[in-house]
């Protein structure tokens, strides 16, 4: 990505106040600068090849409706950010990708979230399948109180997974970079790990199902900032392979990493309920320096949110 | 309108010292009837070794530590008495085997039922009708083996000879349905008290709901399941009534479930229920009998303290 071309995003807004446009100005200026900083130079991976197209999703909670005719694709090998203010349905959209939802009780979903031409809501889709191949990663790192080793063995001793499994555990640790740090303490409790080396424990524990989607439901929320660009760097890596996608409270954050960016806001509609929307999605340069929608741009310059 | 100015130093004289204006008598009473209330366990436990004692060391005065622990005859309220505790340990030992291969499966496997599948409702509903059945005397229990248990097996016992009209199973069988709801009761809090991050982590990962309650909620909650099963060994070990009702008087060395026998409550409640005068040497040997159960659950307990301390803090 050509920084340079990228258009002075001071000359995109058209703010009344003048001291708040200056302001503006810097800060879109130093946001231009971290877009894309963590993505190597990836071309942006096109959505003629989705992975995913989910269409007129309406999660509920109860009687609540959490999460309002979202509408998005998602192609092969992209890193998509979702990001939005608190209560905007971010999350509840990521864990309808991998049918989390179906956990919480009373959670209710429809429209359709269709994975390589199949609708996981299909009532033959097995939810158990469909994890198995969509991995996800939570906010806080819940690594199981057993042994690293047995951590990462979990999922294929669980699904049956055929091979050596001393090969899988090194290759899904070195895989999510952690390897080195670990490798001479593999029977050592996984709670005696930093919170950032949890946390790729618990990718490495992820990839080794070697699932085709990864989900990452705020993975650097709990962490510091060393971790954080630990964890951002591994998912450059990891996206060479997998199809990632991301919820993040960090703009900055996504606009680094990430090849889409999907904007949620929570609305409040005639009757006062307030629900979750996706508001534009477009390529994270796009979203981030000439967004369509004026409160997308509200968002990402900090007015509001 | 302007505001009003703000924090006025106040006139010194006004303002009321910061000292105590009265001593507060009623909050030093509570203190030190709560103080009360936490002794009196504590004071009772100490009294009963304080009074296990003096009998208990009469009694070793007279008979060897090493016929006590190693005789297999236990004759004590006979003419010709033997101080073989072995024939009691056993019929202990033996009765809360059964009991916990009775109370142990079914037990967790109802902690697993309520806290992983049932509905939130379902639950509400059973886990307290299940705790109603630790509500029930014993000594309803012990008449429950006695005329309906022990009978149905002497009618239906398909090998060979069937159990004596006292006998270990029924008291076994019985004791392990009594200490059900408490290895289930317990079992359900510690594994209800496993962070749900844990069950996510496991289900994201392809893992269906038997496979993440064995694999991954049982043993997170591993401390809590031992320190249940062990307060239901140490009931075993102290029940009373039911043994006192359904397995017998006799003091028999024996491992044959379906044989009478006598534990070492049971000899406490009989001897002790007696016209033994208190002075006489078969009186301590209550005590001595009392002494050795007192041990053994006090050796339970500290297993399980030990255990729950642990795990405790295994996650977090």
């Amino acid at each position: 990505m050509n920084h340079e071309s990228a258009p002075d995003p001071a000359t995109h807004r058209q703010d009344p106040v003048p001291d708040l446009a200056a302001q503006d100005a810097s800060r879109g200026r130093s946001m231009a600068l971290a877009i894309g900083d963590r993505r190597r130079g990836r071309p942006v991976p096109s959505l003629d090849d989705p992975v995913f197209h989910i269409s007129d999703l309406d999660v509920w909670y109860a009687d609540h409706q959490a999460v309002r005719d979202v509408t998005l694709t998602i192609g092969r090998r992209q890193i998509t950010a979702m990001i939005g203010p608190s209560g905007c349905g971010k999350s509840t959209v990521i864990r309808c990708l991998n049918r989390m939802n179906d956990l919480i009780p009373g959670a209710r979903v429809t429209g359709k979230v269709v994975y390589y031409g199949e609708n996981l809501y299909d009532t033959e889709v097995d939810p158990i399948e469909v994890r198995r191949r969509i991995g996800m990663v939570f906010q806080k790192p819940n690594p199981f109180p057993k042994s690293i080793y047995d951590n990462i063995a979990y999922g294929p001793r669980v699904n049956g997974m055929k091979g050596n499994l001393d090969d899988l555990v090194e290759e899904a640790l070195t895989g999510a970079a952690l390897w080195d740090e670990v490798k001479g303490k593999l029977k050592a409790n996984a709670l005696a790990l930093s919170g950032g080396q949890q946390q790729r424990l618990c990718i490495a524990r992820a990839i080794a199902v070697r699932p085709e989607v990864i989900l990452m439901d705020e993975p650097c929320s709990a962490l510091d900032p060393i971790a954080t660009a630990r964890i951002e760097d591994l998912m450059a890596k990891l996206a060479s392979e997998f199809t990632i996608v991301i919820v993040t409270h960090n703009m900055q954050q996504a606009a680094r990493i990430s090849d889409y960016t999907a904007f949620f806001t929570a609305d409040v509609d005639s009757e006062g309920v307030r629900h979750g929307r996706l508001v534009e999605y477009d390529t994270t340069e796009k979203i981030f320096e000439n967004p369509a929608d004026p409160r997308t741009e509200g968002y990402i310059t900090g007015r509001f949110g | 309108m302007s505001p009003p100015p703000r924090t006025a130093a106040p006139d010194p004289a006004a303002r009321r010292s910061l000292h105590r204006a009265r001593p507060r008598y009623g909050e030093r009473v509570i203190q030190a009837l709560l103080l009360l209330a936490a002794l009196v366990s504590v004071a009772t436990t100490a009294g009963i070794v304080i009074s296990l004692i003096p009998p208990t060391a009469e009694f070793f005065g007279r008979v060897d530590v090493g016929e006590f622990i190693g005789g297999t005859e236990w004759t004590a309220l006979f003419t010709k008495p033997e101080y073989g505790v072995l024939p009691l340990l056993g019929a202990t030992l033996l009765i809360t085997v059964i009991a916990l291969l009775v109370a142990i499966p079914v037990g967790l496997g109802a902690a697993i039922y309520l806290s992983e599948y049932a509905s939130t409702r379902v639950r509400k509903v059973l886990k307290p009708a299940l705790e109603v059945l630790a509500g029930v005397p014993t000594v309803v229990y012990g008449f429950f083996a006695l005329s309906f248990v022990t009978p149905l097996l002497q009618e239906h016992w398909p090998f060979g000879e069937g159990p004596d009209f006292n006998n270990a199973l029924s008291a076994g069988l019985v004791m392990g349905v009594m200490i059900i709801p408490t290895i289930a009761s317990l079992s359900e809090d510690a594994m209800a008290a496993v962070p749900d991050a844990l069950r996510d982590g496991a289900y994201a990962l392809g893992s269906g709901k038997r496979v993440v309650s064995v694999r991954v909620v049982v043993p997170a909650a591993l401390s809590g399941i031992v320190a249940a099963c062990v307060l239901g060994v140490s009931r075993a070990i102290g029940e009373t009534m039911i043994v006192a009702i359904a397995s017998g008087n006799r003091a028999t060395l024996s491992f044959n479930p379906l044989d009478a026998m006598q534990t070492m409550t049971g000899f406490i409640a009989q001897a002790g229920s007696g016209d033994i005068p208190v002075r006489s040497f078969e009186y301590k040997t209550i005590f001595a009998v009392g002494a050795l159960l007192f041990v053994i659950t006090f050796v339970m307990n500290m297993i399980s303290i030990r255990l729950v301390r642990k795990y405790r803090e295994v996650y977090e």
